[in-house]
């Protein structure tokens, strides 16, 4: 029971690191339309920019949260340059042009950002100082640190910080009739030149924030991190249904106990045939069934479609 | 360029001579390349051929159809496995080549019919999600059926493959013809020119037949389409065996041209660059997806060239890692002409006249 | 819109830089063992060749950190073989270093193997991974260049019959086999849980790992996978933790192994902890933490300071390059190697001298060379070590020959004192006070090596 119990928490606390780099995904789907291919990358500068900041100050005998605070400020704020930059450049130009242009600017701002990243941070991998208090809790013989309850509290406090954003504020209803229909907001008086670059920036902000979560829990970073990440949270994405909010915690949380149980469980169900080897397999192939019975993910409205 | 083009067609007298040049320069083009830049660039060459015909494939998916595919490579490994398995020692198999590749091509077909049967109703970014998952999971199973039972031999790839053979002769080594030498890399790229020109026709006939007039249609209005009376389920199923066959015999020749096969050489990031080559290059316009197929292998390797030796003659030494800088040119190329020819270097002239009426 | 304008002025310059970059055609480098102009005025006039070695390894993606590694490792060897100014055939040798890239991607590897053989390299150093180094040889075989890889460990590499290919690094099978027996024996482990990257080095090591401690009499109680790529480990160490094992191996590299062993901490799994040299780095310990205290790890050959040499490589390393992350010290025996097949054929033609890589008896600060007649290390012998106080600390040297290391020891004093009288005798030649200094600096230094080597000896001797 302890080992079953323990699964349910890996998949939670994996789920919750996949839901905070999706949310960045979904937010700027949901307004433009647009994969950004080069979240994942965001998410990678968040990650070294805090763990630099965090690596001077960890001599300097503040506080640990204190320190980690101040990473992770100055990461949101390289992050949101960055993302506001990218946009400008990479896909602004590119607004009317066809679906896929953005797509390949995309791919290319993602090379860049990594061998940007590895001539200044190098191509060692980085540990993350252990400045964050690093205390264990039992639940019934299960083990869980705070870092990671933190964690899971912090995708669900975004999750919910960001729905309140677009649901309640006047930005908020900018943002949502900019994703309704560009052309009449506009002629509503929404900028909506400031609304997509003020979608990209807070976008970038959680990749920060995700990026410091991911680096501290796993006390590690480099500069390739962001591919594979931003892989698997698009994936959760889009099986929440990409650019709902909600679906993207939902895709995440799920995305993350599939893999545990699946990595936990198959290899005994099937006789040791399947193994943890297959774990991004059984990930995909629920991702699969998912779609073809609900071809928008599964809480995603339906789509317009786009050519 | 395309007052050229247009006049080419008008003058058969003119077209036959253009293709006539055309003919010459592919011919002796090995020569001069291996001559006058090493045969490091022939074999650069060789790989731009099996993307062109990857590129060409994935443009019937793509740039024809308009299913957005983004596990592409799957198919290629799959004709190259095939050809492993079948041609090494690894099953003690040497089945001979003109079997070996058209087998490739019909499994490829299969796999394809395989991944477009459940995704018939997704669309869009969808449809590239469950593509990748498909491509992901052909690299995961390849990489992992060598228990229970080793087929693929796992990560450590299948080694000691057949080179390729036509007519009893290997293509491995220099061959003697009419007393001429022709060198291996030469040989290759004969036989990929060759093969690439036959899917540059196939491709030209599909898309000027009914066939590719209906992925037309559905590509620009599925219902629409369909209210037309084309089956658009047996149609985009064909689109994918059609784009997968010709990966699988591409995938087949890489096979036998590298002797050596592992799971590694059909990550995702190969998927992702076939489709730069088809977006960059000219969704659905096969002069313009073959350039970018060219383009694509060649810059980064132009840059391997000559990021080192450019810095020293702008700053009389090496400022900055040549290979870091090597990628960063190659990201920051992909981005520049995205933006200035959104719809591609060289797009069909359809897509232009739609673009040019959507931005007014 | 000013600032959409200048960034797009930003990217049409980085166009036309990289256009730029278009015209410029590479300077067609000398040829090979052409006699080129002595920059040097050397009173003899001797004539100087330059033998140029390729060497390939992954200077991008994730494995960059190794590949930079195994590049200064060859880089250093170089360079002290520059300094040494060496004549072979009568004419002075200068050794330069092609260094490529090839992301270990596979189709990289035989387009960068082709530009080496272009270039007419007198030999190739690497690849790194074996997934490249294996297409690549069949080139360098086919052009009859000399091929030695520092960390290409799969056993395929040097049975595919072509008389070019060398390794100076235990293979999977050999180094497997050791730590199997390792885990079963010295550390008496029953049960034992082991993981492994699916990568061609992970995988491979792991298979082998299983076969030796199964046949050493411990059980199996699970196979778990990761991938090379990924961070969290928590799943299958909580399904390790259900089947209680004694011990925990690992098959791949570092970057997984830290985190991992951190996460195994974590979880409250109390099993010993035990990886291949692809763990055994300081980066392992710097990403596990103080979980990493007290697991093992092995490398092949024996530890740098108790080889004649060694500690000496690491101190100039480490003060030129930084810490030695992983097989910069094989890459640089590589190279060595290389260079006195050379010195033996006295031809830097890879036709005269591959024969007598085949015949190497070469002391390396890694381990004394010999090559089988595949081309793999004869008798490799592999070390464990362990973490204390934040450190690998070397624990005890399995399989090889222990006597051998001691009669390396010995042919390495003799060596050292020739070489010692070499260098008097050249000091004296020179005229001026200044050279009777270096004579007897030179003393000194054959002394230090003389002890140090009967130490060494000493060492050998009591542990046999």
């Amino acid at each position: 029971m302890d080992i079953f119990l323990q699964q349910i928490i890996n998949g939670l606390v994996l789920g919750s690191i996949y839901a905070l780099v999706a949310l960045g995904y979904t937010m700027v789907y949901g307004i433009m339309g647009l994969i950004n291919f080069a979240h994942g990358e965001v998410v990678m500068l968040g990650a070294l920019v805090a763990l630099s900041v965090v690596s001077v100050l960890a001599g300097s005998g503040l506080p640990g949260v204190v320190i980690a605070l101040l990473g992770l400020a100055v990461a949101a704020l390289v992050c949101m340059a960055v993302g506001f930059t990218i946009e400008r450049i990479a896909y602004r130009p590119l607004r009317k042009a066809p679906r896929l242009a953005p797509l390949i600017t995309a791919i290319g701002v993602s090379i860049v950002l990594q061998n940007l990243a590895m001539l200044v941070w190098g191509r060692n991998y980085h540990a993350f100082p252990p400045v964050l208090p690093a205390s264990q809790h039992e639940i019934l013989g299960a083990t869980i640190t705070s870092l990671q309850l933190a964690i899971i509290a912090i995708a669900a406090l975004m999750m919910a910080a960001l729905v309140l954003l677009i649901q309640r504020t006047r930005l908020g209803r900018a943002m949502r009739a900019t994703a309704e229909n560009p052309a009449i907001a506009q002629l509503m008086g929404v900028d909506i030149d400031r609304i997509i670059s003020f979608t990209f920036v807070i976008g970038s902000a959680l990749a920060a924030v995700a990026g410091l979560m991911v680096s501290a829990n796993y006390s590690i970073a480099h500069y390739y991190m962001g591919f594979i990440l931003g892989l698997k949270a698009f994936t959760a994405a889009v099986l929440g249904g990409i650019g709902n909010i909600a679906g993207a915690m939902i895709g995440g949380i799920l995305l993350g106990l599939i893999e545990s149980l699946g990595a936990g469980y198959i290899g005994d169900l099937t006789g040791g045939f399947l193994g943890s080897h297959y774990q991004d397999v059984f990930a995909f192939f629920v991702l699969i069934c998912v779609l073809v019975l609900r071809p928008s993910g599964l809480v995603g409205e339906k789509l317009a479609e786009r050519a | 360029m395309q007052r050229l083009l247009a006049s080419l067609r008008r003058d058969r007298r003119a077209a036959m001579i253009a293709s006539l040049v055309l003919g010459v320069v592919l011919a002796v083009l090995p020569f001069v390349v291996g001559g006058a830049l090493g045969n490091s660039w022939l074999r650069v060459l060789d790989f731009a051929l099996l993307y062109i015909m990857l590129a060409l494939g994935l443009n019937i998916v793509v740039g024809f159809a308009g299913l957005l595919d983004l596990g592409y490579i799957a198919f290629y490994a799959v004709g190259a496995y095939l050809y492993a398995l079948l041609a090494s020692p690894h099953f003690g198999l040497h089945l001979p080549v003109w079997l070996i590749i058209p087998a490739g091509a019909v499994l490829a077909g299969i796999f394809g019919v395989l991944l477009g049967a459940p995704t018939l109703r997704l669309r869009g970014d969808y449809l590239a999600i469950v593509t990748l998952g498909f491509g992901e999971i052909i690299r995961i199973f390849l990489n992992n059926l060598n228990a229970p039972v080793n087929i693929t031999n796992g990560p450590q790839g299948i080694s000691g493959i057949d080179p390729i053979r036509m007519g009893g002769i290997s293509l491995a080594r220099p061959i003697d013809f009419l007393g001429i030498t022709v060198p291996s890399l030469h040989a290759y790229y004969y036989l990929f020119l060759a093969l690439a020109l036959l899917i540059v026709f196939v491709s030209i006939r599909l898309e000027d037949s009914r066939i590719g007039r209906a992925w037309v249609a559905i590509r620009e209005d599925e219902i629409a389409a369909k209210a037309c009376g084309i089956n658009t389920r047996n149609i985009k199923l064909l689109a994918f065996a059609m784009g997968a066959s010709f990966g699988g015999v591409a995938g087949g020749l890489f096979a036998g041209f590298q002797a050596f096969v592992s799971p590694e050489s059909f990550s995702l990031m190969e998927s992702v660059m076939v489709l730069c080559m088809v977006v960059l290059g000219g969704m659905g316009h096969i002069p313009g997806v073959i350039l970018g197929g060219i383009l694509l292998t060649v810059l980064p390797e132009f840059f391997r060239h000559s990021a080192g030796p450019l810095q020293v003659t702008l700053f009389g030494k090496v400022l900055l890692d040549p290979e870091a800088l090597r990628m960063l040119l190659f990201g920051l190329a992909l981005i520049a002409v995205m933006l200035y020819r959104p719809a591609g270097l060289w797009p069909s002239g359809t897509r232009r006249r739609e673009l040019g009426s959507d931005a007014a | 819109m000013q600032f959409s304008r200048l960034s797009r002025m930003t990217v049409v310059l980085a166009a036309a830089l990289a256009a730029t970059a278009c015209g410029q055609k590479e300077e067609p480098k000398p040829q090979t063992a052409a006699p080129a102009p002595a920059p040097a005025p050397a009173p003899a006039a001797k004539p100087e060749v330059t033998v140029r070695l390729g060497h390939v390894a992954p200077l991008t993606g994730p494995q960059s950190h190794l590949g930079k590694d195994n590049e200064n490792g060859a880089r250093m060897a170089i360079d002290e073989l520059n300094a040494a100014a060496l004549e072979i055939g009568g004419a002075k040798v200068k050794f330069e270093l092609l260094a490529e890239d090839d992301q270990a991607d596979p189709k990289q590897g035989t387009i960068v193997a082709q530009k080496l053989v272009d270039a007419k390299v007198n030999g190739v150093i690497g690849h790194l991974n074996s997934g490249t180094t294996i297409p690549a040889s069949r080139l360098y075989a086919d052009a009859g260049i000399p091929q030695i890889s520092g960390s290409a460990t799969n056993p395929k590499y040097t049975q595919q019959g072509f008389p070019t290919t060398f390794r100076v690094m235990a293979n999977d099978v050999q180094q497997g086999k050791v730590l199997g027996e390792y885990a079963a024996r010295q550390l008496a482990a029953k049960s034992v849980a082991i993981i492994d990257d699916r990568s061609a080095y992970g995988q491979g090591l792991a298979d082998e790992f299983e076969k030796a401690v199964s046949a050493a009499g411990a059980r199996v109680v699970t196979r778990e996978f990761t991938t090379d790529k990924a961070t969290d480990f928590a799943a299958i160490l909580t399904k390790i933790k259900s089947k209680k094992p004694d011990l925990v191996f690992y098959g791949g590299m570092d970057a997984q192994g830290g985190p991992m062993v951190k996460q195994l901490k974590t979880l409250g799994l109390k099993a010993t902890f035990l990886t291949g040299d692809g763990g055994c780095t300081p980066e392992f310990i710097k990403l596990g933490g103080p979980a990493s205290e007290g697991q093992y790890c092995s490398l092949p050959g024996v530890p740098l300071d108790k080889m004649p040499g060694g500690a000496d490589f690491a101190g100039k390393f480490t003060a030129k390059h930084g810490q030695i992350q992983l097989y910069a010290p094989y890459v640089y025996d590589a190279v060595m190697v290389a260079a006195d097949a050379m010195k033996r054929a006295n031809s830097t033609e890879p036709a005269a001298y591959l024969p007598a890589i085949g015949k190497t008896d070469y002391q390396g600060v890694t381990a004394r060379i010999r090559f089988d007649d595949k081309g793999d290390l004869q008798d490799g012998s592999i070390s464990l070590y362990q973490v204390r106080e934040g450190k690998w600390v070397y624990v005890e040297t399995l399989g090889g020959n222990p006597a051998e290391a001691a009669t390396a020891a010995v042919s390495e004093a003799k060596e050292a004192v020739k070489e010692a009288a070499v260098a008097t005798g050249e000091a004296a030649r020179a005229v001026g006070a200044a050279a009777k200094e270096a004579a007897s600096e030179g003393v000194k230094a054959a002394a230090g090596a003389v002890k140090e080597a009967a130490e060494a000896t000493k060492a050998a001797v009591e542990k046999k």
